[in-house]
Parts: structure tokens; sequence; C-alpha cells
């Protein structure tokens, strides 16, 4: 299944687009493209944009707790990407993942429901909005210790690699996240191993406050797998077109020759690390040339402007969406939370003796109740 | 029965764990090649070859992650960190990401991986390669530990590890690998395994309850014969082989019967198994006790190099007999 790449080390390109120019382009040649694909990822895009609008609402309204990051102006990275994948593939995320798992078509009620700590969540209310999962879509999970799943994703693809199954693992992060041990190690052994995985890097120009450059040495990120002979490649992550293209592009090589890669979607996050950061050092004048360059509106532009949408549909989508997502408000309201004598439900797989049980849950919950 | 060394219990028990299932695999830093630092590994890369018994760089946060991901759709890693000193390095991916998989994500997801590696010291490795780490990991709850002292419960407990879904850290100690013991026949029974989360009464007594694991058993053990021999006494000897889940019903029952108890371990005292123990006995057992909990641990310094300062350092034969002593007759001024 995955052969061995017969790629000499001097023709592996580093730099396939990582021209500032192209950085900036946007595909507008629709010629090739399905219509009705076109516009599910322009209604995905608009989903994650008022998903996350409304979860901002829902954390102001405490009906969220813990840390909550959002997706807003990130969309295009967000579902470019994801439209690239097919059902067989594995993904892994950072924290700031609501976008991803909404792409992955798991249904917003069970994701909201998540943030809200209610046992109907995607994680049974074990994991909030940091620590979404959804095993049968491959949706192997949030992850909040920085760097935390790029080891894992690469054990997947390794097992993937080990059981010769088709399909390739996406473990996506933030800029931030390259200057961790972890990727450096993970780096090392995908290339070694020839493991089918792509990492993809979100670069929205910051960590929390950190600037790329002031915590990169090398601040052209998808050139930090040279030391590994590992192809990188930046993409316009405003532009889903590109970053789908992108995707689809390294995924054969990461699945058919056992080329693992480096994709950095440059990006821009539209407000603070997380809901609860004003983000005053960033400059207004970046702020605003950042937020008027909108992924969304551009996007529906462009294919307005091919007549692939039209505002009539446009009108229908945005009046759907929105009602999806209050649907999905109403659905976690009114799902029930998990129960206290599920305290310990979950903890090991196996049971073994001596481990805590259904009765040290009731106790738990006689605590709980006062009943003591 | 026959006799075989730890290291024979543990190296055979992969290879047959090996060869009933497919999915078990072996990764780690030079266990092919070089079969293992301490040769746990010896022969496995001839017999399965190399996609099975995996040489991985020095990466240990790497590759103990790569472990635990793969682990996370089927595979069965038994992965060797070459001394527990080395696992600090991967101490994340076990404790924020193997423990948690399961429960924080509701279930969806099992991390059937092994942890193998020894701790201990005693061998003049000095304070960077002869530390007990494995509290740390016991103390934390989705994470499973044991600690074999004997050939016949490390392969029981070898197999119950590696047919265990959740992770699994096996703690083994650079001093037991030559030590050698019974194992049952294969004829009679040779698929046996031992549950984790059960200790083991290794030798029942009346006088006095003695806790150990790991190396400490033996000790224990040799010491409980001893005084026996010597001076009468009966000494209750607690194998405790599981720290997490710890079985505290053993150890309360022993301690209900004797009145008295004693703990070893080769760690540092403070925050200790032994702390944890002694607490478990006055919380359950109070009104039983003849006499306060003793506990032995390392003396808590970076161990040093030379052999006169490390032997000063670690828990032996001398301390365990003067907290027995103690524990007995009260203490002596
Ligand atoms: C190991 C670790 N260190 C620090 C943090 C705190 N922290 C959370 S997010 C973050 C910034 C990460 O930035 P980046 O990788 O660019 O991702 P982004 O938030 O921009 O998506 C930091 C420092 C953490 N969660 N984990
Ligand atoms: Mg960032």
């Amino acid at each position: 299944m995955t052969k061995t790449a017969n790629v000499e080390p001097a023709t592996l390109s580093l730099a396939v687009s990582n021209d500032p120019v192209e950085n900036t382009a946007y595909i507008t040649d629709f010629s090739n493209d399905d219509p009705a694909e076109l516009r599910s990822i322009y209604r995905m895009m608009l989903l994650t944009r008022r998903f996350e609008e409304r979860t901002g609402e829902m954390y102001t309204k405490a009906k969220i707790g813990g840390y909550c990051h959002l997706n807003l102006g990130e969309e295009a990275t967000v579902v470019g990407l994801m439209s690239a994948l097919k059902p067989e593939d594995y993904i892994f995320t950072n924290y700031r993942e609501h976008g991803y798992i909404l792409a992955r078509g798991v249904e917003p009620g069970r994701i909201m429901a998540e943030l809200f700590g209610k046992d109907t969540g995607v994680s049974r209310g074990r994991g909030g909005s940091m620590h979404l999962f959804d095993i049968e879509r491959h949706f192997m999970g949030g992850y909040a210790i920085v760097g935390g799943q790029i080891p894992l994703a690469t054990g997947v693809a390794f097992a993937l690699r080990y059981h010769e199954q088709p399909g390739v693992v996406i473990c996506q992060m933030g800029d931030g996240t390259t200057n961790i041990g972890a990727w450096h190690e993970s780096l090392n052994m995908a290339k070694l191993y020839k493991l089918p995985i792509i990492f993809y890097v979100v670069n929205n120009g910051y960590g929390m406050g950190l600037k790329v450059e002031n915590g990169s040495a090398e601040p052209e990120l998808y050139r930090k797998g040279c030391a590994f002979r590992m192809h990188g490649e930046r993409v316009n992550g405003k532009d889903p077109i590109a970053v789908r293209n992108a995707v689809q592009r390294l995924r054969l090589m990461a699945q058919d020759d056992g080329e693992p890669a480096i994709l950095e979607a440059v990006s821009y996050r539209f407000r603070g690390h997380s809901v609860v950061d004003p983000a005053r050092y960033r400059d207004e004048e970046e702020v605003r040339r950042g937020r008027e360059d909108d992924p969304v509106l551009r996007f529906a532009q462009n294919l307005l402007d091919a007549g692939i949408l039209t505002d009539e549909i446009m009108k229908t989508m945005a009046e759907a969406i929105e009602q999806e997502v209050a649907a999905a408000i109403d659905f976690a309201n009114s799902s029930p939370d998990p129960q206290i004598e599920d305290l310990f439900t979950y903890m090991y797989a196996s049971p073994v003796a001596n481990m805590p049980g259904p009765e040290d849950a009731l106790e738990a919950a006689r605590i709980a109740r006062g009943e003591f | 029965m026959p006799v075989i060394t730890y290291r024979q219990a543990l190296n055979e028990t992969l290879r047959q764990e090996m060869h009933r299932d497919p999915n078990v695999m072996l990764m780690g830093e030079e266990i092919g090649v070089f079969e293992g630092s301490y040769k746990v590994t010896a022969g496995l890369l001839q017999e399965f070859g190399a996609k099975r018994v995996l040489d991985t760089p020095i990466a240990e946060e790497g590759f103990v992650g790569m472990a635990a991901g793969a682990a996370m759709i089927g595979l069965r890693p038994v992965v060797e960190i070459m001394t527990i000193n080395f696992s600090l390095l991967a101490i994340d991916q076990m404790v924020n990401h193997a423990a948690k998989i399961h429960y924080m994500f509701g279930g969806q997801a099992k991390v059937p991986m092994v942890l193998r590696t020894p701790g201990g010291g005693g061998v003049q490795l000095a304070a960077t390669h002869s530390q007990n780490f494995e509290v740390w990991y016991a103390y934390v709850p989705g994470l499973k530990v044991v600690a074999p002292s004997t050939p016949h419960d490390a392969r029981g407990l070898l197999r119950s590890a590696i047919r265990d879904d959740d992770p699994v850290v096996f703690l083994e100690n650079l001093a037991l690998y030559n030590t050698k013991g019974d194992v049952p026949d294969e004829a009679d029974d040779g698929d046996y395994t031992i549950p984790i989360g059960k200790a083991t009464i290794a030798r029942a007594g009346s006088d006095l309850t003695l806790i150990a694991y790991s190396r400490m058993a033996v000790l224990a053990m040799d010491i409980a014969r001893r005084l026996e021999a010597e001076e009468g006494l009966s000494i209750e000897v607690i194998d405790l082989r599981s720290l997490r889940p710890l079985d505290r019903p053993t150890i309360i029952e022993s301690v209900k019967k004797t009145g008295r108890a004693v703990v070893i371990e080769e760690g540092w005292l403070t925050y200790g198994i032994g702390a944890e123990i002694a607490a478990t006995i006055q919380e359950h057992a109070f009104d039983y006790l003849d006499a306060p909990v003793k506990r032995v641990a390392g003396v808590e310094v970076p161990l040093p190099y030379a052999k006169v300062l490390e032997r000063a350092a670690l828990p032996n034969d001398k301390h365990l007999i003067k907290a027995i002593r103690e524990a007995l007759y009260g203490t002596r001024s």
C-alpha cells in the first residue's frame, strides 16, 4: 500500500507556493468544480461563522464554562481542509476545533451540548469545548495541551501503515505549536517511518499574544521540516479552494507514496485568543485589515460573480443556518446533565479489582446532595 | 515447575503474546539490534522482524505518544523505556493523554498500551539514573501501575497488562532481572495471568504485617524468613503487585489480624507509597493497631555515586530490621 517514495533529497521541494503574491491570490476560476460542492463549502463556512458567533454569546450567558476558543476568521482554513478529507481519514486537532468537527458532519446540537457540559454532548459532557471527539467520523479529538496531539496523530498514522490500511491522518495545530519538542520528535518519526500524515499548521499570526516571528526562529513555518527532509507548502488559508486543492494533492502523496508533509495555511484570528481575551496587543490597523479580508464574505462574492450562488440562495441558506444553530442551542439547553452516579464511568476500559465503581459514585452523589 | 529468571519470564511472555496477537508489537530505544539495554527483548527482532520490534529514535515523548495514538485504533504496543528516569520526558503523553483519552472523550477510544521500564538504584549509576518514579504514575487516575517482584508474577502480570485495554505502567527493577523463581509448567498452566489491582499475601504470619512491592518485596521476604528462623517471629508479607488500583482491603484485613505494620519502598519517604499505605491503615484499622505504622524508604537525597554513600542512602536489611523491632517492641531511646 504505502510504497517507499523514490524522491531524491535534492528534488524534495521546500517551497511550492511560498510566494507571498500567491499567498494573497484567490482562486476564482471554478470551471473544473462541481457547483453543488462549492455551495456546500460555502454553507459550511457560514454555519461555522454563525455557530461560533452564537457560541461566544452562550459563553457570556455562562452557558459554557472553562476556556473557549473560536474559529472566527479561520472558516476557509477549516472548511477547505475538511472538504478534502475522505471518510477513512483521521483528524486530530487542537482546542480551537468547533468548526472542524462541524465540517466532519457531526450534528451541531451534539457539539453545542458538549460545550454546555451535557450528557448528550459528543464527549458525553466529560470534555468540553477543548475536547470534542467522534469516533465514528474518525474525529480523534481536540487536545488542549499544546502539541499533545502531534505524537498521537503520528501514532494513528503508524497504525494505518502497520495494517496497510488506506487513508491519511491530519494533525492540525497552531503556529505557536511548531515550537514544541513533540513537533520535532514527531516529524522526525513520521518521515523516518514514511507515515501517511499531514501536519496542518494554522498560522493565524499569534500564539496567544506572541507573534509568530517572536516565537519561531524560522517564521516561514512550512520550512520547518527541512531538518527531516520533509516536504512543506504554504497556502492562502483564507481561500477554501486553495486549501482544499493543496490538501487533496498532499493527501495522495502521504497515502500512496508515504511522503508526510507540512501544510501551512495562513489565516487570521478575528477575535482574541479565547472568548475572554480582548486582544489589546494587536494594533488596530492590523485588525482592521485582517477583518476586512473576510473569508466568508469574499468566497460568497466570488461564487456570486461566477453565478454559482445567487442572492436568493444565500438568503435561504442564511435563514436555514440561523435555525439550525438555534435548534442546536435548544437541544443543548434541554439536554440532561450527566449523572453523578456516572462519575467513574469511562475511567477504565477493562474493569479490574479495587478500582472505583458504582458504589463510590453513589457515595459521591449522596455527598453532593448533602446526605451525610 | 521450571525455574527461570525474571528477564526470561519477560522475554518469553513478550514472545508468546506476540504470537498470540498480531496487534501486539514492541517499540523503544535499542530494543531490536541491540536487544534492549537489559536484554529483555533479546532474539525478538530476529523472530518477528523490524515491523513488530521497532527501534525508535531517542525521543521518549514522541514514541510514547505514538504508541498511545496507535493504540487508539487498535494496535497494542508494548513500549520499553530504558529506565524510569527517562520516562519523565514522556510524562505528558502518559499523564495528560494516555490516562485521559478514554474518560475525557466519553469512552469512545481505548488506549491499550504497556509502558515497561525498570526503576531502582544500587549499582552506582548516581543521581539521575537510580530513581523510583512509580508513585508519580500511581498518583494518576486513568493509569494502571503494576510492579511484580518474582518471575512468576512478572509473567502473569505482563500478560494481564498486554491484554488489558487501558494504559498500564509495568515497573521492573534493575536488580531483579537476574533473580530466579518458579513458574508454572507450560503444560500445566502455561497461560496463567495475575489480576491487576490485587495484592498477594506472599507469606502468612501473625505478629506483624510487612508491606512491599518490586525489589523491596524480595528483601521483605528474606527478612521475614530470617527473623522467623532466628527469633521465631511470624511476619505476614504483603506484596502489593499493583500500585494502582491499590488493594486496600488486603492490607486492612491483614493489619486487623496482626495489629502492627511496616511498609518499605525504595523511593523517597515524603509523599511516597508508604505514606499512602500508612494513611489507609490509620483510616480503616486504627482501632486494631498496637503500635504506630513504621515506614522504611530511601534517604531523601539525590543518590550519590560513591559506594559508601549510595549504600547509606538506600533502604536495606538493617533499616528494615530496625523498623520491625520498633513496631514490635516500641522505640528504644
Ligand atoms: C503545553 C502547553 N503550554 C502552554 C499552554 C497555554 N496555551 C494555550 S493555547 C497557547 C497558544 C497556542 O498558539 P497556537 O499554536 O498558535 O494556536 P492558536 O491558539 O493560535 O490556534 C498557549 C501558550 C498549553 N495549553 N499547553
Ligand atoms: Mg496561532
